[in-house]
C-alpha cells in the first residue's frame, strides 16, 4: 500500500512538471483540496485557474485555453464532471477536439456514505459514447505517476478517473510499462480471463491468485484504456481461454463489462459474468463496505470464476 | 487591416444577405431572422475590427470570434466566403448530404475557432480564450456573439462570474438583440430586462449600440476597452429579419425558408439597396 492516494500522486507528478512547463495549466472548481491542489495553486499561482463552484465553466474555460496550446488540467469530482457539465465535455472537449485532460477524483463510490450525488457510477456509460473523447482509469500510485507524464503532451481529449482513498498497489516501480489504449496482462492462464479496470484491478489479481490454490489458471487483465479500448487482447482473452469475467466499479449498464461483451458477441461469443453495481443509487457505507456488498472482492470473484467454470463444463 | 468606408460596409451586407437567403433557399433549411440581424455585427468584425487573415487563418495572434449563436451559421458562412477564408462555391453545397458546412458551425471551417450549436457554451470557451491571451500577455482579444434567446442559460452567468474576476479586458461579449426567440418575444417567453443592469452586478462595462449602424458598431468595437480591467458586453440592439421587409421582426421567421416566390421579393428588395447605394 503506497501512503498517498493516486489523487495526490497525481498532483505531485504534475507540480514537479509544471514548474519546468509554464504551458500546463491547471483548472479547478473549488476542489483544491479534494483534489490535493493546494501546493499547486501555492507553487505555481500563474498556472492555476480557480472557477469556484461552477463545473460547466470549468469545463468551458479549459476547452478554451487548450485551444489556445495551454496544456489543461481541470480537476474536481468525478461525479459532478461526468454529469453537471456534460455538454461542456462533448461540445468544447470532445466534439471540438480540445485536447483537455479532465481529471475526475474520488470517482465511483469512493465518496461512499456521501451518498449518489457524489458517486460516478455512470462515467463510463456517457463519456464512451463521445466520439474522440479517451478513458483511462488507472489502479495504484505507480500507474498514475507514468500516467500523469504521458497525459501532459497527449493530443486527445482525456477522461481520468481516480479514486479518493490509498489503494493497495499493483505495480512496484514507477518504471510500469504503460502506454494508453495498451492494456496490461498481470496474470498468465487459460481457464478464463478476468478483466479489471482502476480499482477493481487488485482485487481481480488477487483472485488469480486464490484460484491458482484450486488449480484454476486465471489470466489477468488490466484495462486502465476504457477508450480506445485494447480490442484485439480481449479476442485473444476469448479465443484462448472461452469464458470471460469483468470487474467494474461502475454500474453494470455501459462499462466495461457492456466494452468487452460488444467485442466479443461480435467476434466469438463466451460466457461472460459481469460484476459491477447493479441497477440501483449504491447502498449506504464507507466505499470498502460497498465493494464488499455488490461483490467487487476477491472472494465473490472466485465464486463467479467457479460458477462460470461449471455453466461451460455442463454445456460440454 | 484596410478599414472600409461605411459605404462599403453596407454594400457587403446586402451582398452577405442575399447570399444567406440563397443557401437557405436551397438547403430548404436554415436560420433565418438570427443570421440577418446578426450580419452587420459580423460585417463590422470581419471586415473592420478582427486581426484575422483569411490566407493564414490559424495565425497565432490572431484575434478569436465565436459565435456562440451558433444556429446563425448561415449567416457566418456567408461573412467566411465574402471575407474569403472559404470558397464561395462551398456554400452552394449547404444542406447538401456530407457538406463540410453543417447546419452549426464547426472547426472542420478555416476561421471557425469552436463546434457551436448548444447555446451557452462560447462565453465559457471565451474566458478560456482570454485567460491564455492574458498568461501569454498577448495582444488578442476575444469576441463572442450570443444571442438575446441563449440568456437563459445558466452557463453564462458561471462565465460572467470569472471574466470579472480574472478582470478580462480583452473579453468583449456581444448579444444580438433582435428581442424575439423562437417561441416569440424575450420578454414573454422569459423576460430578460434588464439586460444592462445584469451584466453590470456580475462587475461588466456594458455599452449599447445600434447592431446596424456601421458608425456606432465600429467605433464601439474600436473603443473597447473603455473602461480597463472590466471585461465589455455591448447589447447590439437589432431587428430580426433585418433587411427583408416581410420577414422583420416577425417571429416564425426564425427558421421560416422562403418560397421561391418570396425569394424573388427579398433579393429584389436587397438588389434595389444595392444599386441606390451604388448611385450615390
Amino acid at each position: 500500500m503506497s501512503p498517498i492516494p493516486c489523487r495526490q500522486a497525481f498532483t505531485d507528478t504534475l507540480t514537479e512538471l509544471a514548474k519546468a512547463d509554464k504551458d500546463i495549466i491547471v483548472v479547478t472548481s473549488d476542489a483544491r483540496g479534494s483534489v490535493t491542489l493546494t501546493r499547486f495553486a501555492q507553487e505555481l499561482p500563474g498556472q492555476f485557474v480557480e472557477v469556484g463552484i461552477a463545473e460547466q465553466n470549468a469545463i468551458g474555460v479549459s476547452a478554451g485555453l487548450a485551444s489556445f496550446g495551454k496544456k489543461t488540467f481541470v480537476c474536481g469530482p468525478a461525479c459532478f464532471y461526468s454529469a453537471r457539465s456534460l455538454e461542456q465535455v462533448k461540445v468544447d472537449v470532445a466534439y471540438s477536439q480540445n485536447p483537455v485532460k479532465i481529471i475526475g477524483v474520488s470517482g465511483g463510490v469512493s465518496y461512499g456514505a456521501l451518498g449518489s450525488t457524489h458517486h460516478s457510477l455512470h462515467d463510463i456509460a456517457v463519456m464512451r459514447a463521445f466520439p474522440g473523447l479517451h478513458i483511462v482509469f488507472p489502479c495504484d500510485v505507480a500507474q498514475t505517476v507514468a500516467l500523469t507524464r504521458q497525459l501532459v503532451n497527449y493530443p486527445f481529449p482525456v477522461y481520468v478517473r481516480m479514486g479518493r482513498g490509498a489503494v493497495p498497489d499493483v505495480y512496484i516501480n514507477s518504471d510500469v510499462p504503460f502506454e494508453i489504449g495498451k492494456s496490461i496482462t498481470l496474470h498468465k492462464g487459460n481457464d478464463l480471463t478476468i478483466i479489471g479496470t482502476g480499482e477493481t484491478v487488485f482485487h481481480c489479481l488477487e483472485a488469480a491468485t486464490e484460484l491458482e490454490k484450486h488449480r484454476v489458471e486465471a489470466r489477468v487483465i488490466d484495462m486502465h484504456t476504457l477508450k480506445p479500448l485494447d480490442v484485439e487482447i480481449i479476442k485473444k482473452a476469448a479465443s484462448e481461454t472461452g469464458r470471460i469475467i469483468t470487474v467494474e466499479e461502475h454500474s453494470i449498464y455501459g462499462g466495461l463489462g457492456a466494452a468487452v461483451a460488444e467485442i466479443i458477441v461480435q467476434y466469438r461469443p463466451v460466457p461472460m459474468k459481469i460484476i459491477g453495481i447493479p441497477d440501483e443509487n449504491a447502498i449506504n457505507g464507507s466505499s470498502g463496505e460497498i465493494f464488499n456488498h455488490y461483490g467487487l472482492t476477491k472472494e465473490n470473484i472466485v465464486n463467479e470464476a467457479f460458477k462460470l467454470i461449471e455453466l461451460t463444463n455442463i454445456n460440454k | 487591416m484596410t478599414q472600409r468606408t461605411q459605404k462599403d460596409l453596407l454594400i457587403i451586407a446586402l451582398k452577405v444577405r442575399k447570399r444567406i437567403l440563397e443557401i437557405i433557399y436551397q438547403a430548404k433549411g436554415g436560420h433565418t431572422g438570427g443570421s440577418l440581424s446578426s450580419v452587420d455585427i459580423l460585417t463590422s468584425l470581419y471586415f473592420n475590427i478582427l486581426n484575422i487573415d483569411p490566407a493564414n487563418p490559424d495565425k497565432a495572434d490572431r484575434d478569436r470570434f465565436i459565435m456562440s449563436k451558433g444556429h446563425s451559421a448561415e449567416g457566418l458562412y456567408c461573412i467566411l466566403a465574402e471575407a474569403g477564408f472559404i470558397d464561395d462555391a462551398l456554400l452552394d453545397t449547404y444542406g447538401k448530404f456530407n457538406s463540410r458546412l453543417a447546419g452549426h458551425p464547426t472547426k472542420k471551417i478555416p476561421g471557425i475557432e469552436l463546434n457551436s450549436g448548444a447555446l451557452g457554451h462560447g462565453l465559457p470557451v471565451g474566458v478560456g480564450m482570454a485567460l491564455a491571451a492574458c498568461m501569454n500577455k498577448s495582444k488578442n482579444r476575444v469576441f463572442v456573439l450570443m444571442g438575446d434567446g441563449e440568456q437563459g442559460e445558466g452557463s453564462i452567468y458561471e462565465a460572467a462570474m470569472s471574466a470579472s474576476h480574472y478582470n478580462l479586458d480583452n473579453l468583449i461579449a456581444i448579444i444580438d438583440r433582435n428581442r424575439l426567440q423562437i417561441s416569440g418575444n424575450t420578454e414573454e417567453v422569459m423576460s430578460l430586462e434588464s439586460i444592462r443592469s445584469r451584466w453590470e452586478a456580475f462587475g461588466w462595462h456594458v455599452i449599447e449600440c445600434d447592431g446596424h449602424n456601421f458608425n456606432g458598431l465600429n467605433h464601439t468595437f474600436q473603443s473597447i476597452p473603455v473602461v480597463p480591467g472590466k471585461p465589455h458586453l455591448v447589447i447590439a440592439h437589432t431587428i430580426k429579419g433585418k433587411g427583408v421587409s416581410f420577414m422583420e421582426n416577425q417571429a416564425k421567421w426564425h427558421h421560416g425558408v422562403p418560397t421561391k416566390e418570396q425569394l424573388e421579393i427579398a433579393l429584389g428588395e436587397l438588389d434595389a439597396s444595392i444599386n441606390l447605394l451604388k448611385s450615390t
